[in-house]
């Protein structure tokens, strides 16, 4: 038997009315694999992750993950739409980390990283600073965790807001355009720990970005999205060294040319 | 002379008991309606299909003279079987009345929670209950501090409505005092100063409280 894939998108359609942000989407991502979504905006990527966070419905199709149904559940052998303690119970296992990083304010970075593993995993007060504390000195905060998000950088709410969602011990993490809203010397300290919880933690990541040269170093794989649909995927070296598709090669010429 | 000293010494403890219920009838009503009105406006979003039936409520009790619902709740409810006494009865007109009011203010609080805190609560998986209470309430609520307060100011000042059931608040103090002594001039005058006094301090301590919760949250 092969081994389920942690996350798969069966035949995923989103619309808006009439607009069809996301076309049939089938997509299937491998435990521990790292993929990147790239492609112009509008393309429906940012979507693909919002939809994976429940934080958007689907209109067709179904989202499984390790091989149970997120957006469903199984009733009398068939697929119903799932009801929250269901949702609540699968997405248990996908953290995401926001491009405007959604740290709550009136909470320190201490305190934003231990609000969800005791009301939610019930975890001790006590355990749940000593494990973000460990988390926070990861990702070079420990010096910070008193402190408001108002009262750090981007960078460091950013880096906050990736110990908060480690914290509750996520097997899929996802990344929605991470370093869009940091000033540019700021992205370099975001990127690092990205890299690091990479290599450190068996996680399976799906980002989307517009950091080029950050998806080629750091991705299994890399995925052009276009009008709702995946135009060309496949390791990085393919798709940024020799693209197939004409719509890959001038989205990169585009974006390579921005710089 | 208009003004008698000696009257006024004489009927200051028979208004200063009554101003004690004006007080505690303002003080429960209020926290009835800052009570209720943050249920409502906390169910409206909570079970999205309870929201056509919130607003025609709210409407309702807004669009109506809180004197006819004190009459309704003292003389009406005992009908169908819920006889309360006129001070709870009045009371709870007055809590109702304002919780429409305040559950306004909490919506437009709510409303002005970014979408990313609602979005971060899912992503971390928190319950609808624990994401009201540890991260939209502790948001909403500061900024909304002077409105509410206004509304307990609001509340103070319509308490005299309750001397229509004759509940022994100041008003209807001054009335008996009245329609017993012929002299009007000194309880009535008492009761408008008392008011007064008593609304200049709770802006006072609103104020205050609004700061204290700015420097709190703010930072």
């Amino acid at each position: 038997m092969t081994e389920q894939p942690m996350v798969r998108f069966e035949n995923v359609s989103k619309r808006y009315g009439a607009l069809t942000v996301l076309d049939g989407l089938d997509l299937e991502i491998a435990r521990g694999e790292k993929v990147s979504v790239i492609g112009p905006s509008g393309s429906g990527k940012t979507t693909v992750l919002r939809m994976l966070m429940t934080l958007e419905t689907i209109n067709d199709g179904v989202i499984w993950v390790e091989g149970e149904p997120l957006t469903h559940m199984k009733r009398n052998g068939k697929l119903v739409p799932a009801d929250l303690a269901h949702i609540r119970r699968i997405r248990a296992k996908i953290g995401m980390v926001f491009q405007s990083f959604n740290l709550f304010p009136h909470m320190t970075a201490m305190a934003n990283c231990i609000e969800a593993p005791m009301t939610v995993l019930g975890m001790k007060r006590a355990d749940a600073q000593a494990r973000a504390a460990e988390l926070l000195d990861m990702v070079g905060l420990s010096q910070k965790k008193d402190h408001y998000p108002s009262q750090l950088s981007g960078g460091q709410q950013q880096r906050v807001a990736i110990a908060r969602a480690l914290a509750m011990r996520p097997k899929i993490m996802l990344f929605d355009e991470v370093t869009s809203a940091l000033d540019p010397e700021l992205v370099g300290e975001v990127l690092q720990v990205i890299r690091q919880i990479g290599r450190e933690h068996d996680l399976t990541m799906l980002m989307v970005t517009h950091q080029m040269g950050f998806a080629k170093e750091f991705s299994d794989r890399v995925c052009f999205f276009y009008q709702g649909k995946i135009c060309e995927q496949g390791p990085p070296s393919e798709l940024f060294g020799a693209p197939k598709n004409e719509r890959t090669r001038q989205f990169l010429h585009a974006v390579l040319e921005a710089g | 002379m208009i003004w008698d000293w000696n009257f006024t010494l004489e009927i200051l403890p028979v208004l200063a008991h009554a101003a004690i219920v004006s007080v505690e009838a303002t003080l429960i009503g209020f926290v009835l309606a800052a009570t209720l009105g943050l249920v409502l406006a906390v169910v409206r979003i909570a079970v999205p299909w309870t929201g056509w039936t919130i607003s025609v409520l709210v409407e309702l009790i807004r669009s109506t003279p809180l004197l006819i619902q004190i009459f309704f709740i003292y003389f009406v409810f005992p009908k169908f079987g819920l006889v309360l006494d006129a001070f709870t009865a009045g009371v709870l007109a007055i809590g109702i009345h304002y919780a429409a009011y305040c559950s306004e203010v909490y919506r437009a609080g709510f409303d002005n929670i970014h979408r990313g805190q609602w979005e971060a609560s899912i992503a971390l998986n928190l319950s609808a209950w624990t994401t009201f209470r540890d991260i939209i309430i502790p948001q909403a609520i500061p900024p909304i501090v002077p409105a509410l307060g206004n509304y307990l100011v609001a509340l103070f000042k319509e308490t005299p409505l309750l001397s229509a059931i004759a509940v022994m608040e100041l008003m209807q103090a001054a009335k008996i005092i009245g329609s017993e002594t012929f002299r009007y001039t000194e309880p009535i005058t008492l009761v408008g100063l008392f008011f007064l006094a008593m609304s200049l301090v709770s802006a006072v301590l609103i104020r205050a409280l609004e700061r204290l919760l700015n420097r709190r949250t703010m930072r």
